[in-house]
Parts: C-alpha cells; structure tokens; sequence
C-alpha cells in the first residue's frame, strides 16, 4: 500500500527557460519543498503556499497552483474532509491547524453598512478639522471627582477622574500572541509599533522578553492558567495585567507549546525548562467562579499596585451573562474574541466549530451591559478577525471601545495565511524559532510596516468619522443607528440592535 | 487608590503600635485594602518586622511584596491568596490559611502552624511553603522549576484530590501526621495527574488508581532521602517538630513518567 492516500494540495511549477538556477527558492523555503539538482526540483506534498519562493524568485518563474486533481464531485464529503479521514486513519491523532477559521460562516460585518450624512447634518472634511481617534481603556468613574484649583474654579481631582485609564491614540491594539508562538523579533516590531503609535501590544501567555524592558508602557502582559513567566516584576512592568480565559480561536481549549519548541531564549522568557511541554489548560485552577476570578483579579491589582486589570474571553452563547459577571468581578476591561481569531496551534474541530462571531458578542455584551448600569465599569475589547478599518468602526459602531489585530499585523509582516503557524516552520520567519527563519524579519522595517497600517487605518477611520458627520471615535461608540444590516434576517437584526437598509 | 465603593466593610486604617523593632497592625475589622496599604507603607518606610494581629481572612497579605528581609508574623487567620506572586519576604502564620497560599509565588517563605485551604502553591516557581497540618483540594499545581528557582511545600496533614495536578516542577512533600481526618487515606484521587515536572513524596502509600497516568509510583531511594532530609530539617525546625519522627516512616516517590505527555496526541494538518 501507498504509505498515504492524500495527494499534495498545490503544485509548484517552474518554468525551468527562464529559470536562473541561482537557488534562492529552495533556501527561502521554511518547509523544504525543493532540492537542488542542478536546477530546483520542488517537492508538492510539502507545499503550503505561503509564496516565501515565488516573491523571492529573481525571475519570476515560480507559479503555485491549486492541484487540479479532480476527487470525484460531492457537496457532502468535500476533498478536504476525506483529506482530514485519510490523515486521522494514518495517524489517530487530533488534526492541528493553525491562524483563523476558514470555513465560509457568514460575515456578519460585511451585512453591515455604515452610514453617512448628506443635506441636514453635514458631513465633516476631516482634511480640515480635527477627528479625535483617541480612546481611553479602563473604568470610567460613576462620577468625576473635582477640586478647586485655587484659582476660584475646579478642576478633575487627581484620583477621582480617569488617572488609571489607559490613553490610546488611536482604537487599535495588537493582539496577544505569546513569544513562543511567534518569534522574538515579531514581538520587538510589535512593540516599537506600539510605542510609535502610541498604542498597546500584548505578550500573550509567553512571558515578557527583556528586550520588550524599554517598551513596557506600551505593554499588556498576560496572565494565563500556566502562569508562564509570570512573577512580581512581570506584573509591575506592564502598562495593564490581562487575564486569559479564553481565545477566539478555541474557546474552552487550553494552549500548548509543544517541547520541541521550547529552546532556550522562551525557556527563559516562559520560565520553564528547555524541551518541557509547555501546558496552560484550559480551565485557571484557582478560577471556578465569577467569585474566584474577582479574587485573581485584586490579586493582580494587590500585587501591582492597582493596574488595570482586563479579562479575555471568547465569544460563546451566554457572552452577555459571561461579561456582566466579569465587570462585577472588577476587571477594568473585557476583551471578546470572535470564532474567527487566528491561533499558532489549535484542534481543527475546535477552530472550524466553536464559538460566535464577535459582531455579535459585542453587541450583545454592550447592550447588557447599558441595560445593566454598568457600562462605564469597563472598557470592551473587540477582536477575532478585524480586517480593515471598516471592520474597526463598525466593531466600534455595535459597542467595542477598541479592536485588537493579530493576523492583521502579521500579515503586514508578511504572513500570507497559509495557516502552517502550527508547524514552527513559517518561511516568513513569524511563526517560527528557527534562527535562520526568525533573522528573516528585521524589527525596525517589522515595525515600520505595522506602524503605516494602524497610521493608514486611523487615517481611514478619520474618513469614516468625516462621512458621519462626527469628529470623535468615542461619539461613535455603540452607536448602531449609524448601520444598516443588508442581507440578515430579523432576528439577527435584533440581536444586533441594528435596522435594515432602507430603513 | 481605585474609587470603587466597597459595600459593608469599614473603610478604616488599622490601629498601629510598635513592639520593640516591629510594627504591629490590629486588623480587627479592617478591609483588606486599608491593611495591605499600611503593610506596604510601612514596608517602604523601612519596617522590616511586620505583626498582624487579629487576622480575621484579610485577603492578599503579602501579595507582590518583593523585599527580601523582610518577616511579617500573622495571628489569626489568613485568608485567600497569602503571599501571592510575592518574591522575597517570609511570613508565618499563627493559626489557619484559607484558599491560593503562594500563588505564583516567586521566593521567600510561608510557614503556618496550622491548617490551609484549597490550590496552595498555584504556579509556584519559587520558595517555601511548609504547613503543619491538613492542605484541601488541587494543591501544587502547575507548579515549576526553572534554574536556581525550585519551589518546595510541605503539608504535614492530609490532601485532597487533584494533588500535584499538572506539576511541571519543584517538590511536594505530603506527610499525613498532624491530621484532623486519621481515617482517611494520605491524598484524593487524581494525584499528580498531568504531572510533567518535578517531584512528589508521601510519608505513606498510594493506590495506583488514586494517581494520573502520567506518573510512575515507587519506593523512595535512599538518593529521594537525601534530597529529602534538609527540606524536612528546615520544615521541622520551622515548626519546632521532631525530625527523627518524621523520617521514622518510608516515603513513597512519585515522579512523571514524561516531559511530554501530550507529544504524540496530533496530527498536523
Ligand atoms: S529562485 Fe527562481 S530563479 Fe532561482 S532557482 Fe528558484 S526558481 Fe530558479
Ligand atoms: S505566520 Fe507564517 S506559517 Fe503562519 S500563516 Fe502566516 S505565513 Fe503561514
């Protein structure tokens, strides 16, 4: 018997007349697709076109195909289901895929249509006028405090006003994505971006490099089950302590970092032995009740000396009831990732199957939240595959105050979404430890890239606020009178809070 | 501090007084917020010696702290998260801890004299923590070794279930002597499962089907006693008991049969 029955997915084909055989594709190659016989030879079965060859072939000779191999037509049992039968008969294993949700769910954010004003209340030339992008991340007081400043008027006492929120310059972040799961150099331009653009990354559960040391007023440092590199100076250096409970990408799932990839620069950021597993379970075996995450919450908060404190979750059924709890509980802000939330490693069932998308979350959460009182307690975090700016507004139009970007960003780095993440061979040098791979992204041109794209975005979102005719970011917070829906059904309209186009 | 309204509770500073060079905080009614506040004034004005009386559950004593001379004296009882991510100071207490004693703790060290709660010692990575009787549910876990920082606990009494779940590094000492439950057996079930990492000792045995698959049982070595005996002589000292007795018994060893449990369960796509 053949040792397996699953045919490569792509075909690489060079066009060998115009080939210069100067071999770049097979050392630009992460998963050593070709071999070198006096010309390149490419090995299909191990193609993932990620187009690490084809951008860099001097001749462009390099074409990537779909394999047309024609599997006998059936809506039912598609190719890559057989495709998913055949591996688990040769293996027995769970399927590990990686980056977001692939399968064709329906877009909620591409139903929704933003408005804009004509004749009555007119548009803004945001060329000319000022648009206030800023955001602020935090609990915002029941009410502000004043003094009087001595000059016979008052002013915002120190404590009483929003001295603990955190100022973003514009309402994006970057998405936790450990050091582990990404390389070094990944997290020092996402960092430098941050810093540039005067907005936050997050560490994800991996630790905190000391190389991040300088950037750490930009930093979110996250705290998961495994408590990897998690210690006193880890919390007192971020600029705000994140629990992680859950991720978009797969809700109820722990995270793992195989041993292989544990070599010795994360050992030392994670704080465990090189080569071990690396296991943060999905449950916090101190946190068995909305009770025992406010206790972690203050103890954060006791141990730092009163940081914000936010919680992720991804978004499932109940989000709403789920996110009342964790503001009651304390937190300073909740992050909500959707089921299209990229990941370095995930069970493929889980990735393809659970979750909701966080158009809904949000707007659900937002929505309980005000019909509770308690919306100013904390600020919501939008994320789980926010893909342009429009996506940014309407995020903000049903309810986030800000959006965090993963694949995003890393696609401004290169990342083509060939959802490989999972081996730790990215030929891009992300997603990878391999030295010879990782040296592929240079942090100052990594973070020169990520910074134009939060900068081309606010520009857009600037655009979008000038179209609305409002000149603040905050005044389009929740505002979902400002989108119509095309294409949804009622319910789901309802749900939402937001009315049809024509409406 | 934060303007959160915290309903029920009086929001007054502890009574303070000096006992020769230490401070000494009345938690009588105190909120945990004013009296942890006070702790870390004090600590940064220069206190090195810290004695809380009348501890009544006050949460986090302890937490964060990272100044290494530092000894805080606890009567009464502690409550959840003593000594959490704390890095440096030692603290023991005179009566009871309730649940998180340790979590993430870095170094330093935490001795009480009497029993502890649930999930003691959560992500330790460093330090002591010795308790002279009976210990609850999921202590130990995920607790890890890295270099020079080898977190060790000592229960003297009885634990619950899910002991040493998931440890990833470190030593556990479980002895089964100052117990209020002498018929029950030494720990619950589910003993070191998931373990990856470090070491546990039981002044006893254990049944195969109380343990994780992850873990191989076996008699302590006479190289697992070695290891052993100063932790257990610091343990002792700590709370005036007699080694002699303690090491009168054999210790079972219980030690994961992999670092990577889970290395074979995938198939990449
Ligand atoms: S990189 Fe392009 S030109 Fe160079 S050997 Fe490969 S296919 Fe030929
Ligand atoms: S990060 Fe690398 S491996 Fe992952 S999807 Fe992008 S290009 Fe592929």
């Amino acid at each position: 018997m053949p040792a397996t029955f699953i045919q490569p997915e792509f075909r690489v084909k060079i066009d060998y007349d115009k080939c210069h055989k100067c071999g770049r594709c097979v050392q630009q190659c992460g998963w050593g697709v070709y071999d070198f016989n006096e010309r390149p030879v490419p090995h299909d079965e191990k193609c993932r076109a990620c187009h690490r060859c084809v951008t860099f072939c001097p001749a462009h000779c390099i074409t990537i195909e779909r394999n047309p191999l024609a599997y006998r037509e059936n809506d039912n049992w598609s190719a890559p289901l057989r495709k998913a039968v055949w591996k688990q008969a040769e293996t027995g294993g769970v399927l590990l895929t990686s980056m977001g949700n692939p399968q064709p769910y329906p877009r909620i954010f591409d139903h929704l249509l933003l408005d804009a004003c004509q004749v009555t209340n007119p548009s803004i030339d945001p060329l000319r006028e000022p648009m206030e992008l800023r955001t602020y991340l935090g609990r915002k007081p029941d009410a502000v405090q004043v003094e009087p400043d001595g000059a016979g008027g008052y002013r915002l006492a120190e404590d009483g006003g929003m001295s603990r929120n955190i100022e973003l310059a514009t309402p994006i972040v970057f998405s936790p994505m450990s050091y582990g799961s990404v390389s070094l150099n990944v997290h020092k331009s996402l960092a430098m971006a941050a810093e540039r653009c005067g907005i936050l990354m997050n560490t994800g559960e991996g630790g905190l490099h000391e190389d991040l040391y300088p950037y750490q007023d930009h930093v979110i440092v996250q705290v998961a089950s495994g408590r990897f590199g998690v210690g006193p100076d880890y919390l007192k250096r971020g600029a705000a302590i994140e629990i992680k409970i859950g991720q978009g990408a797969k809700p109820g799932i722990g995270g793992h970092l195989p041993g292989e990839k544990i070599n010795k620069e994360v050992s030392s950021t994670r704080m465990i032995p090189q080569g071990t597993d690396a296991i943060s379970p999905a449950p916090h075996h101190d946190i068995y009740s909305i009770e025992d995450l406010r206790q972690l919450i203050y103890a954060l908060k006791e141990a730092s000396g009163y940081k914000p404190v936010g919680v992720k979750i991804a978004a499932v059924h109940n989000v709403a009831a789920i996110a009342s709890g964790i503001v009651r509980a304390g937190a300073d802000y909740i992050y909500l990732d959707g089921f299209r939330g990229g990941t370095g490693a995930a069970p493929a069932v889980i990735r393809d199957h659970v979750g909701i998308p966080v158009e809904i979350a949000v707007a659900v959460v937002d929505q309980r939240l005000r019909e509770e009182g308690i919306r100013n307690h904390a600020s919501i975090v939008a994320a789980g595959s926010i893909r342009s700016s429009a996506d940014v507004a309407k995020a903000i139009a049903l309810g986030a105050d800000v959006v965090a970007i993963g694949t995003a960003a890393l696609i401004a780095l290169g990342c083509h979404v060939c959802q490989s993440c999972h081996t730790g061979s990215c030929s891009w040098g992300i997603t990878t430890q391999k030295p010879e791979l990782t040296r592929r992204i240079d942090p100052e041109w990594g973070a020169e890239r990520v910074s134009n794209l939060v900068h081309a975005w606010s520009h857009e979102l600037q655009e979008i606020l000038g179209a609305l005719g409002v000149n603040a970011i905050e005044s389009l917070r929740g505002s979902r009178e400002r989108l119509r829906s095309i294409g949804l059904d009622e319910q789901t309209n309802r749900i939402l809070g937001v009315k049809p186009a024509g409406m | 501090m934060a303007s959160t309204v915290i309903e029920g509770y009086r929001q007054v500073a502890p009574h303070v007084r000096t006992e020769g060079d230490a401070i000494v905080f009345d938690a009588n009614g105190v909120y945990y917020r004013q009296l942890n506040d006070a702790i870390r004034q004090a600590v940064e004005a220069g206190a090195r010696r810290i004695i809380i009386e009348n501890a009544n559950g006050q949460r986090y004593i302890g937490a964060g702290l990272q100044v290494k001379d530092l000894a805080i004296e606890v009567r009464g009882t502690a409550g959840n998260d003593l000594a959490a991510f704390m890095d440096g100071p030692s603290i023991e207490v005179f009566g009871n801890a309730q649940d998180g004693v340790g979590n993430t703790m870095a170094s330093g060290k935490v001795v009480i004299h009497g029993d502890a709660g649930d999930v003691l010692g959560y992500g330790m990575r460093g330090g002591r923590v010795f308790v002279r009787g009976d210990v609850g549910y999921r202590v130990g876990i995920h607790m890890k070794a890295y270099e020079s920082l080898v977190p060790v606990v000592v229960c003297g009494g009885k634990a619950r279930d899910f002991f040493g779940e998931y440890m990833a590094g470190g030593m556990l000492v479980l002895l089964g002597m100052n117990t209020q439950f002498p018929d029950d057996p030494i720990a619950g079930g589910f003993l070191g499962s998931g373990m990856h990492g470090g070491v546990i000792y039981l002044r006893g045995a254990v049944e195969p089907w109380q343990c994780g698959k992850e873990v191989g049982i076996a008699e302590a070595s006479d190289a697992d006693i070695a290891a052993l005996t100063p932790v257990l002589k610091d343990y002792c000292d700590s709370l005036g008991l007699d080694i002699d007795e303690v090491l009168s018994a054999p210790f079972t060893r219980i030690a994961p049969v992999s670092h990577r449990p889970y290395g074979k369960m995938y198939a990449y796509l």
